[in-house]
């Protein structure tokens, strides 16, 4: 992770910046004695933490605090013992620490400081999760990452070590398994009625005993494959 | 025993700088030069504050200073700037002489490390 340091108090920023250099995963990018300076580098560079001396002439914290993106997390320092409560007032405080700061307590606040920060990752990362397997599928053809959405999917076949995913117009060799682009495709549209083949069975033009009919495609249908696509189609 | 009379009995000390850098005298050198460098501007600026009665000002170099005396182990002394800082505020400052007291000593550690 990396950090700026904010105090007007060059010898409080070189505690903060020593306590910095003695943990091996906090990287110090920069340190302002001023509160608008910091706030032009936190609008060009993505910071994680700032140590921040919430007592500045002419600076108010809350404002600070106010233009900071919601990733980036605060620790407060304050020469002031009696200040508790009021540094949690919001989110991005994740400690305060008390001037002077002895290693042992720097090392819990890092310790807020990245639990902090894996919980943000968890969330984006469950966010842009949840995103994907709605809408679409990232396949890797020769380096590249080609988004297919789930919608524009016919069916895939298994080819030795290989898929081949079949679109609207298209046809794609991927190199894995059924099994992994299985549990990639959402159960909503996709089914797999045999073990060489899924397909979307919203795409199906017709079936019989043995096989289903997508575009032009004549897929073969197990006996449990059949059933199973029996149960989810909506007959009359 | 009064604020004054227990911070001038404070022995101020590099014992929490040593604590800090473990042995790195590269950082210990650097700190000290930095101690030397800021603390007479901000001991010039009270002075300057409490000469232009200017009581906010003088509150804000109190509350600065009080960290350095954190830092040089001058914990009387920082009661001292504690309740200075709360009675500058209020416009109040017979703790004037007392508090020069006391940067006169830190002055002069600092002069001597």
């Amino acid at each position: 992770m990396n950090c700026i340091i904010v105090d007007d108090e060059k010898t409080a920023r070189a505690i903060v910046s020593k306590l910095c250099s003695d943990t091996p995963k906090i990287e110090v990018l920069d340190e302002f004695d001023n509160a608008i300076e910091a706030i032009k580098f936190l609008n060009q560079h993505q910071v994680d933490v700032v140590f921040l001396d919430i007592h500045m002439p002419g600076f108010s914290g809350v404002d600070f605090i106010q233009t900071l993106k919601d990733t980036t997390k605060i620790v407060l320092i304050t020469s002031d013992t009696n200040f508790g409560i009021a540094a949690y007032e919001y989110e991005a405080i994740v400690d305060y620490l008390v001037k002077p700061i002895t290693a042992e307590r720097f090392q819990k606040s890092i310790q807020k400081i990245t639990n902090a920060l894996d919980k943000r990752f968890s969330e984006v990362f469950s966010e842009t999760d949840d995103v994907q397997r709605v809408e679409d599928v990232y396949i890797n053809i020769d380096r590249r990452l080609i988004k297919l959405k789930f919608k524009d999917i016919l069916f895939v076949e298994a080819k030795g070590d290989y898929i081949d995913i079949t679109t609207i117009g298209k046809q794609y060799r991927v190199h894995t398994t059924l099994k992994k682009i299985k549990d990639k495709l959402p159960e909503r549209i996709f089914l797999q009625i045999h073990r060489s083949s899924i397909i979307n069975f919203t795409k199906i033009i017709d079936i019989e005993d043995n096989s289903v009919l997508i575009e032009k495609k004549v897929i073969p249908i197990s006996r449990s494959g059949r059933l199973e696509l029996m149960h989810r189609l909506n007959l009359l | 025993m009064s604020h004054l009379k227990k911070s001038i009995m404070d022995k101020p000390n590099l014992d929490y700088i040593k604590q800090l850098a473990d042995g790195d005298t590269a950082f210990e050198q650097q700190f000290i030069s930095i101690l030397k460098e800021e603390f007479p501007k901000e001991k010039e600026v009270y002075l300057k504050a409490i000469v232009e009665r200017d009581w906010y000002e003088a509150s804000q170099i109190v509350h600065k200073l009080k960290h350095k005396f954190n830092i040089l182990s001058m914990e009387n002394a920082y009661a001292l700037a504690v309740d200075f800082e709360e009675e500058l505020k209020n416009s109040n400052e017979q703790g004037n002489t007392d508090f020069v007291q006391v940067l006169d000593l830190m002055d002069s550690f600092i002069k001597n490390i």
